[in-house]
């Protein structure tokens, strides 16, 4: 029944010749930078962990990322710090009435956050349903692969999935370095200096909301965003876990703007604001429409509304 | 100086030996070559040379690190009877255990490293140097259990050894605390693995109570058979004589462990596909496939298949006391726990995904030259602590000390 | 190009310049005026009194067919029960009318539609229906309902979708240069 499936057919065998250039070129890798005078890896290397370091600290290493993005990407980058605003707690609301499954919002978030394009990386999956078929508790008959040549499609509905911002996550109970924690305005967010990429979180996340850098992360010089948050779109690395943070980079700010995926939306199904301010769209839509949660019975408690605007 | 001396002679043993030890050492030489430039293409190209993707995060690295969680259990098992119950045959030999043991925590720990995405921030887990997640994340506390372990299991064997290679008999007051701490440590290192998986509520093939008891119950199964054919190769290659009534023995309780094991396995079993929830779909992806899908299916039989078959090998005194029976039944028990321990129980738990996406994991050839790397990395340990650890046994080998100048 | 194409894809685009508003601001008349960008109008269409203001109306209900050709042929909003004058206002065309004869500018035609469309009307108020812009905790930005529906077809048009991920075993190891890295198929799109 499923089309959410792959084969895998498609797989290249690792010809002999390719693995002895590998070979050759690892062993280079594994000579780090014992001889080089860059002092840049060394700091990188014993780099602290982002809630533990100083206010100089911090500035030394925002320098230093600032310098090593802008020479690879060759323009010049701003890495915010900012902390969470006073009274606020992000929630964000989707409405599965307006849904057409354009996928807008997933070209948008990679976009605005960065995300490497090969290997592709995508926060947000859109999954498809048939109508009248089982889903959300048996997520086994949605595909995430549709392609028709126009939607909506007959038939069918959508549901956008990506991190859910839980209350109680779980991928930040198992990681086993504090990489990644909540932060006071109800972010998951990631150190991309600290990760040690183990995926434990990945495993531990009931929404598939994680993401990890499995090669290293390639983006067109044209294409970058330089205008970061340290928790959020900065540049990323080989080997480290990402993933959504409802746009820490614009939504952190008096004014914060929206999120990329909410100003994309073509149908304006995606809602976001503060649960703790009862005038907030977020809070009208809990109160006035039929709201649920992906997964309660897990008691993650997701920021993440689903509803029904009719 | 006896110190360096004596380091000379355990060089000089470890690296003087017949023709056919040569083979094996070149032999798994090469296959850490192989290994280890595989590695090097991993770490140069990242984790993306693995078949592992998002949708199933975890793969044939852990698949293998589950496994060696358990084989380090074949040093309690003949540590509990030896000990607690004084049977003499299996007492002597406790020593093999042991180092197998360390052997096999080496490899665990060699697995969860190059399954690392970052391997320069190991650092970052070490307690009080790096942020180790203590005690909530149960990844802290293998990390704890497996080093653990592995330094218990080393200072039970390497004091035995020093103590023999002095002709001093050694002393029961340092070692029986050691090996009764031994034991509950054994058992937590499997715990702990399994409740590294059992703990999470996003992965509902992991998420069930029977998940530790069985991860016991299989380890039970096949470390001591491991140690069967080892025994078997060390009274062929020495002069250590073990008897059959040791090895004997421990099938008979392999037996046992294995019953649990298929019952234990009937219960999930039944549970999963009497009740019939959406929960079932990772067991029917093993056994029968789901969607079409079924690139474990014939695996999950063999498994099933050598499982049974060893089970009753090991059950019926004839075959069990026949070795060439045994023989058989020990290879079948390994195959099928590697199997069921290994793949069967990692990728289910991703597949199908969080999300119902189905995507089968094979995986490619530098992860299987990695692994295999790894494995022969944990044999010439394992080799190497043999070789200077029999003749020692035997006496054939001793340390110079203030007496033997005199 | 046929009007209503010009009238919808600039809307769907959400292009043009946009005057931002600060929610709501309450009128004499209690109806609550919202700013929104300016009505997309089809090229050369408004002010309507252009044409109309030396035109003799003619308030007999019938389907037109020498003008307007383009929306009495699309035309389906009701189209049982209602033609253009129950909306256009009949003596001063640069106006909408609402059922109780107040007239409204096109600036302010949620008013219109919120006649028929109260639930609607109410959530788009409260910012829960259609697209918001802006910030979440400032100045935000509305749209007037005919910026995402046409008024004389309302129904949401079916899009082409953007591409959808690749497939886990697409994903291979590729060390490219600049220029060959793949582009976001969003393009410009805001």
């Amino acid at each position: 029944m499923s089309k959410n499936t792959c084969s895998r057919s498609k797989f290249k065998p690792l010809t002999r010749r390719n693995f002895l250039k590998g070979t050759a070129a690892s062993a280079a890798t594994l000579a780090i930078p014992v001889n080089t005078s860059d002092a840049s890896v060394w700091q990188a290397f014993f780099q602290k962990h982002f809630q533990e370091m100083s206010k100089a600290e911090m500035a030394e290493v925002i320098k230093r990322l600032e310098k090593n993005y802008g020479e690879k990407y060759k323009t010049s980058f701003n890495i915010k710090t900012s902390t969470a605003l006073p009274d606020t707690l992000f929630g964000y609301g989707l409405d599965l009435s307006r849904c057409i499954g354009c996928r807008r919002c997933v070209y948008a978030c990679v976009r605005e956050n960065n995300q490497s394009r090969d290997p592709q990386i995508h926060y947000i999956s859109v999954l498809e349903f048939e109508k009248g078929h089982k889903w959300v508790s048996d997520l086994e008959e949605a595909d995430k692969y549709y392609y028709p040549h126009e939607v909506p499609e007959d038939g069918h509905f959508y549901m956008p999935v990506q991190c859910q911002q839980c209350e109680n996550p779980p991928c930040v109970k198992v990681c086993p370095t504090r990489a990644t924690w909540k932060e006071p305005d109800g972010i998951v967010v990631v150190d991309y200096n600290w990760c040690i990429g183990c995926r434990y979180c990945m495993a531990a996340c009931p929404y598939g909301a994680r993401r990890f850098n499995w090669g290293e992360p390639q983006i067109a010089r044209e294409e970058i965003n330089p205008e970061t948050h340290y928790l959020g779109n900065r540049p990323r690395y080989k080997g480290v876990v990402e993933k959504c943070t409802f746009c820490i980079q614009r939504v952190r700010g008096n004014p914060g703007r929206y999120p990329a995926c909410v100003e994309i939306c073509p149908v304006g199904a995606r809602k976001f604001g503060n649960l703790l301010d009862p005038k907030s769209e977020i809070r009208y839509l809990i109160e006035n429409k039929r709201v649920f949660r992906l997964k309660e019975d897990l008691n993650t408690a997701p920021k993440f509304y689903y509803f029904f605007a009719t | 100086m006896y110190p360096i001396k004596n380091f000379f002679i355990v060089l000089k043993q470890v690296t003087v030996g017949s023709k056919f030890y040569y083979a094996w050492l070149a032999f798994l030489g090469l296959l850490i070559f192989i290994g280890a430039a595989s590695y090097g293409i991993q770490l140069q190209k990242g984790l993306i040379v693995s078949a592992m993707r998002d949708q199933v995060s975890w793969g044939f690295y852990i698949s293998n690190f589950t496994f060696l969680v358990g084989l380090a259990a074949a040093a309690v098992l003949l540590v509990v009877p030896a000990y607690i119950y004084n049977f003499k045959p299996i007492k002597e030999i406790v020593l093999f255990g042991e180092l197998l043991a360390v052997a096999a925590i080496t490899m665990c720990i060699m697995f969860v490293v190059i399954d690392m995405g970052r391997i320069d921030r190991l650092w970052h887990v070490i307690p009080f140097v790096g942020k180790m997640n203590f005690p909530a994340s149960l990844l802290a506390w293998d990390i704890i259990v497996l080093n653990g372990y592995l330094a218990i299991n080393l200072l039970i064997s390497f004091y035995a050894l020093y103590q023999m290679a002095h002709n001093r008999e050694y002393s029961l007051q340092i070692i029986k605390p050691l090996i009764i701490l031994s034991i509950p440590w054994a058992v937590s290192i499997h715990t702990v693995t399994a409740f590294l998986f059992n703990g999470l509520s996003a992965r509902p093939f992991w998420n069930a109570s029977i998940l530790a008891p069985r991860f016991l119950a299989s380890a039970f199964c096949s470390g001591p058979a491991v140690m069967m054919l080892i025994f078997q190769i060390i009274r062929k290659v020495s002069k250590i004589e073990i008897d059959n009534k040791a090895i004997f023995k421990i099938a008979e309780l392999v037996a046992y462990a294995m019953g649990i094991n298929l019952f234990l396995l009937a219960a999930e079993f039944f549970k999963e596909f009497y009740s019939g929830s959406i929960h079932l779909a990772p067991m029917k992806y093993l056994y029968f496939g789901l969607h079409g899908h079924n690139a474990l299916v014939p695996w999950m039989w063999t498994a099933m298949l050598f499982n049974i078959t060893a089970f009753f090998l090991f059950l019926r005194p004839r075959t069990r006391e026949n070795l060439l029976t045994l023989n058989i039944a020990c290879v079948l028990i390994i195959i099928g726990v590697y199997i069921e321990k290994g793949m069967g129980l990692s990728i289910p738990g991703f597949v199908p995904g969080t999300l119902g996406e189905i995507y089968e994991y094979v995986p490619t050839f530098v992860e299987k030259a990695v692994t295999v790397g790894v494995w022969a990395t944990g044999a010439l340990i394992y080799t190497l602590l043999l070789k200077f650890a029999i003749p020692i046994y035997t006496g054939e080998l001793r340390f110079y000390t203030r007496e033997t100048e005199m | 190009m046929r009007k209503v194409d010009k009238f919808l894809i600039p809307l769907c685009l959400g292009t043009g310049i946009f005057i931002l508003a600060a929610g709501s601001v309450a009128r004499g008349d209690d109806i609550p005026q919202y700013f929104v960008p300016p009505p997309p109008f089809s090229e050369g269409i408004f002010p309507c009194s252009d044409c109309h203001a030396d035109m003799e109306a003619n308030p007999e209900r019938r389907e037109l067919e020498d003008e307007h050709v383009e929306i009495s042929g699309m035309f389906n909003h009701a189209s049982e029960q209602r033609w253009c004058l129950d909306c256009h206002n009949e003596d001063d065309r640069d106006k909408l009318r609402l059922a109780n004869g107040d007239l409204v500018s096109f600036e302010e035609s949620y008013n219109l539609c919120g006649q028929c469309h109260g639930t609607i009307f109410r959530d788009w108020k409260a910012g829960i229906h259609g697209k918001r812009t802006g910030a979440w905790n400032g100045k935000k930005q509305y749209r007037l309902c005919v910026h995402c529906h046409n008024p004389h077809s309302p129904k949401f048009k079916p899009i082409k979708p953007l591409p959808p991920p690749d497939n886990p075993l697409e994903i291979q190891y590729k060390k490219l240069s600049d220029e060959d890295i793949p582009r976001n198929p969003l393009g410009n799109i805001q």
